[in-house]
């Protein structure tokens, strides 16, 4: 059985659906990647997968848990932990402050100071700046401690939205190097990304999402080679 | 010159009350973005319940004063605490995807019911607290003669105001609350139950502000069922002048208004304080919108 598996999520806002029907699945200890354009659903499904957002129709489930009335608190309990679309961190507060936060659901405290020194040593940057004001750190080092952050709930299985969007092509680089490091520790990632190059290379699987729907699913250097994939998504 | 500093201790000593109950307004806004109209009747409230526990309850008969305003200051929080938490059940929980205009005409309505049931439970005339409640010693201090209960309204509501602070700046909980009002979708995935934060601050706020209200009743004597309007009214000008949502700026805003208002009694006349208090609130809405502390957390915190 899978790790994660979403069967016919249907999400509406309003009356407009924006997700039709996703069937999507991640085996523990992958890393799969979802493409896609500007509004394809790619960030809907991340959301509705941390119940940020309720689908209407279809169903979710994680580890044998349905995901699809839980609410989100408890869903972060079960072990997944997101970094959304733009950081979203606590910009009035200190990088430590953020990183303890993203432990509010591990009552072992020792435990976390150890999962602590974890990403201090993936992201040495932030422990050179973990007193300093979220609000204050540069888009790189937001988008560590976003996911920083996330990996303090000591997560099974680690969503990651567009952890390239805006940074240098060096950064890239390196942000898309601990991914792996963070994935060889044994979290199952299931990453959104624009830079579907980058995101294919690192990938064992991909999905292409258009408009709402999963137009193709395979694993990650067929979709590299596919011309068709390389004409929409990787330039050609 | 001793006018001046009296003046400043009783601007001090109702600064401080309307700071405790402008932290309810203000912890409140931070994490619903809503202004709960009712506050002010949850204050009224703590003013009466205060009065039937001392006196109908003979609590004060029982304990002796001492005792006794110690222990009905803890009933009057806590009662006051559930009563907030039951409105936000009853008015709020069920308009949470509502939209914010729903919220605050519920707000409103909640207000007026709390006022009336006052009115029909107690009646309409004014209360008056018994006298022996009120320590009645003078202490002299730097040449002054300062009434006992200045002082101790002053050390109550500071000592509240420091408890809040290291609760809200030191504890996970305050974080967790800090939190929500920073970016409540973001508070989720960290694993943080919002509607249980939002309750957490239903019941902070309301029990200040009931606990303020019961030192209404001591310090001035004489409740009644109006009050939580025009104290309402000048804790939300405190929230709004130190910058809503902030909660040092809600202390701040409190103390100042508080400490204005005084001087403008003392100095120009009884009857133009109200007048100078707003005045100086949309003099300094003009200079910074934001009010005093609003200003990195402008439209969030």
């Amino acid at each position: 059985m899978s790790l994660l598996q979403l069967s016919h999520v249907h999400v509406c806002y309003g009356s407009v659906e924006v997700l039709h029907g996703i069937d999507l699945n991640v085996e523990e200890g992958e890393i799969v990647t979802i493409l896609g354009a500007n509004g394809a659903g790619k960030s809907t499904t991340l959301l509705s997968i941390s119940g940020l957002v309720r689908p209407c129709e279809g169903e979710i489930l994680f580890d044998g848990h349905n995901l699809l009335r839980m609410p989100s608190h408890k869903v972060v309990g079960l072990g997944i932990a997101q970094s959304p679309e733009g950081r979203r961190v606590f910009g009035v507060m200190s990088v430590l402050e953020n990183l303890r936060l993203g432990a509010f659901c591990i009552h072992d405290r020792p435990r976390s100071e150890r999962t602590l020194e974890w990403i201090f040593d993936l992201f040495p940057r932030l422990r050179e700046r973990k007193e300093q004001l979220a609000g204050t750190l540069s888009g790189g080092e937001q988008q560590m401690l976003s996911i920083g952050r996330a990996l303090m709930a000591e997560p099974r299985l680690l969503l990651l939205d567009e952890p390239s969007l805006g940074l240098a092509p060096l950064l890239v680089r390196s942000i898309f190097d601990t991914i792996r490091a963070i994935n060889a520790r044994g979290v199952t990632v299931l990453l959104v990304e624009q830079n579907a190059r980058a995101a294919l290379r690192l990938a064992s699987r991909g999905y292409v999402l258009e408009v709402g729907h999963v137009v193709r699913e395979d694993v990650a250097t067929t979709l590299l080679a596919d011309p068709g994939v390389r004409k929409a998504y990787l330039g050609g | 010159m001793e006018q001046f500093f009296q003046q400043l201790l009783n601007g001090l000593a109702v600064g401080g009350i309307y700071a405790l109950v402008a932290l309810g307004y203000t912890m409140v806004y931070g994490v619903m973005k809503l202004i709960n109209f009712a506050h002010g009747d949850i204050f009224t409230i703590g003013a009466y319940l205060g009065l039937s526990l001392l006196v109908s309850c003979n609590i004060a008969g029982l304990l002796g004063p001492m005792a006794a305003v110690l222990s009905v200051f803890v009933m009057v929080a806590l009662l006051t605490a559930l009563v907030g938490y039951l409105l936000e059940r009853v008015a709020y929980r069920p308009l949470r995807n509502a939209g914010r205009l729903s919220a605050v005409v519920s707000a409103l309505g909640a207000s007026i019911f709390f006022q009336n049931a006052v009115m029909l439970i107690y009646g309409a005339r004014f209360y008056v607290y018994p006298d022996f409640l009120r320590p009645n010693f003078t202490v002299h201090l730097w040449g002054l003669d300062i009434p006992g209960i200045r002082l101790l309204v002053i050390g109550a509501t500071v000592a509240l105001m420091l408890a809040l602070s290291a609760f809200i700046q030191r504890t996970r909980t305050g974080a967790a609350i800090r939190a929500v009002a920073i970016d409540p979708g973001a508070a989720q995935l960290m694993g943080i139950n919002v509607d249980r934060i939002i309750s957490l601050v239903f019941l902070i706020g309301p029990g200040l502000g009931g606990a303020a209200g019961l030192m209404v009743g001591i310090y001035y004597g004489q409740i009644d069922f109006t009050m939580g309007w025009s104290y309402g009214l000048k804790a939300f000008t405190a929230a709004i002048l130190g910058g809503i949502g902030n909660i040092p700026g809600a202390m701040l805003g409190g103390l100042l208004l508080g400490v204005i208002e005084a001087l403008a009694a003392g100095y120009v006349a009884m009857a133009w304080k109200d007048a100078i208090a707003f005045f100086v609130l949309i003099l300094i809405l003009i200079i910074r919108p934001t009010g005093i502390l609003g200003e990195r957390t402008a439209d969030k915190l």
